[in-house]
């Protein structure tokens, strides 16, 4: 149901050109919009046909997390990385780190912050336990077995929050 | 005036695309030129935004979108033959 | 009118030119990848909302309706940058690290290590 309104939302923005809408704009957003929830459904056929992705709690949540925390770590991020391309200063490691995450996209989504914020790159994940275990590229190593909270911060709290 | 701008700008970012181009050739391992394509990609996809103003036509923009969707395959195609999958 | 274009299009391209120093000047491929990804993206996305900014202010100036077309649509561009890059540096890495790529100078490799105690293949 997320992918089919997501579909059909960017369609429709793709179309749109500061008017009206025209109806069989309408209908090729639909048509299409279908055609991709079908797709996802024969790709993984585990998923179910619920509201629950369309929470605009989750909504709300996910772009107060897009432009708070997200946009101040990845101005920072930035900044570390302009100060080691300059200094060459680097310690580089890959650490392990227990996420505690259970669902799929929740994962996704903090591997995806984890990427693009200070210091931090995901390397692998093995979701083959209970929880899903990240392994961390760190470019600048001062634990080798770091809390979660020492990598990166507030993430994983808010990836909960929004996922799962 | 600010249309020259945008071109200035352009002209820099295909600069820094082209200057990545001998990490490409260069590159040690396999990785490392999957990264500098990837790079590549990404500043050209910067490159057509500005384009789309300094050429004042938004078509450019949805073939940029197409490249970003396309680029995101081709580098998933190579990660997986990297690792020995295809 | 146009500041701040102008600085937002300047950090854009300064960003852009960093990451392509980290490219040449990082020894190996995971750090690259840190330099690569996260400078590129950002500098993206600053120049691309140099864009949004422009096409913002013509459209106050001029209420044409193709600027906010512009606008919409370099949005769209700017999440699919966000989403991919991410996702791309994360398969670049994995693969790397599966083909047997290991990061130079570092301190500690729990992957490995873990890929050793499993009895799996590992170089």
């Amino acid at each position: 149901m997320v992918i089919f309104v997501l579909s059909v939302a960017t369609y429709l923005l793709l179309a749109w050109s500061g008017g009206g809408i025209d109806p069989i704009e309408v209908g090729i957003a639909v048509a299409l919009g279908g055609v991709m929830a079908g797709l996802a459904r024969a790709w993984n056929p585990e998923r179910s046909w619920t509201l629950a992705g369309l929470n605009p709690l989750r909504w709300i949540t996910f772009i107060l997390y897009l432009f708070l925390p997200f946009l101040w770590g990845m101005i920072k991020a930035n900044f570390d990385v302009a100060f080691r391309v300059i200094t060459g200063k680097i310690r580089p490691g890959i650490v392990r780190i227990d996420s505690g995450l259970k669902g799929s996209l929740a994962q996704t989504m903090l591997a995806n912050s984890i990427t693009l914020t200070p210091g931090t790159l995901t390397v692998d994940v093995d979701d083959s336990g209970e929880t899903g275990i990240f392994y961390v590229h760190w470019i600048n190593v001062t634990d080798e077995n770091p809390p979660e909270q020492k990598v990166y911060g507030s993430f994983g709290k808010w990836a909960r929050r929004v996922a799962e | 005036m600010t249309d020259s701008i945008f071109a200035w700008a352009a002209i820099i970012t295909g600069l820094c695309a082209l200057l990545m181009m001998g990490r490409l050739v260069a590159g040690p391992t396999i990785p490392d030129r999957v990264v500098a394509l990837d790079s590549i990609n990404t500043l050209v996809i910067a490159l057509m935004i500005m384009l789309a103003v300094v050429y004042d036509s938004v078509v450019m923009v949805d073939v940029a979108i197409v490249y970003a969707a396309l680029s995101f395959v081709g580098t998933m195609f190579l990660a997986r033959h990297v690792e020995g999958g295809v | 009118m146009s500041t701040a274009v102008i600085i937002l299009l300047g950090i854009g391209v300064a960003f852009n030119f960093l990451g392509t120093v980290a490219l040449y000047r990082f020894p190996d491929v995971y750090t690259r990848l840190h330099g690569t990804t996260k400078c590129t993206t950002f500098g993206s996305i600053f120049t691309s909302a140099a864009v949004v900014v422009f096409a913002l202010e013509r459209y106050f100036a001029t209420g044409e309706g193709r600027f906010t077309t512009l606008t919409v649509h370099v949005i769209i561009a700017i999440f699919a940058l966000l989403i991919s890059n991410a996702t791309g540096a994360h398969a670049i890495a994995r693969s790397a690290h599966r083909s047997g790529v290991m990061p130079k100078y570092a301190v500690v490799d729990r992957l490995a290590e873990d890929h050793r105690k499993k009895g799996g293949v590992s170089a």
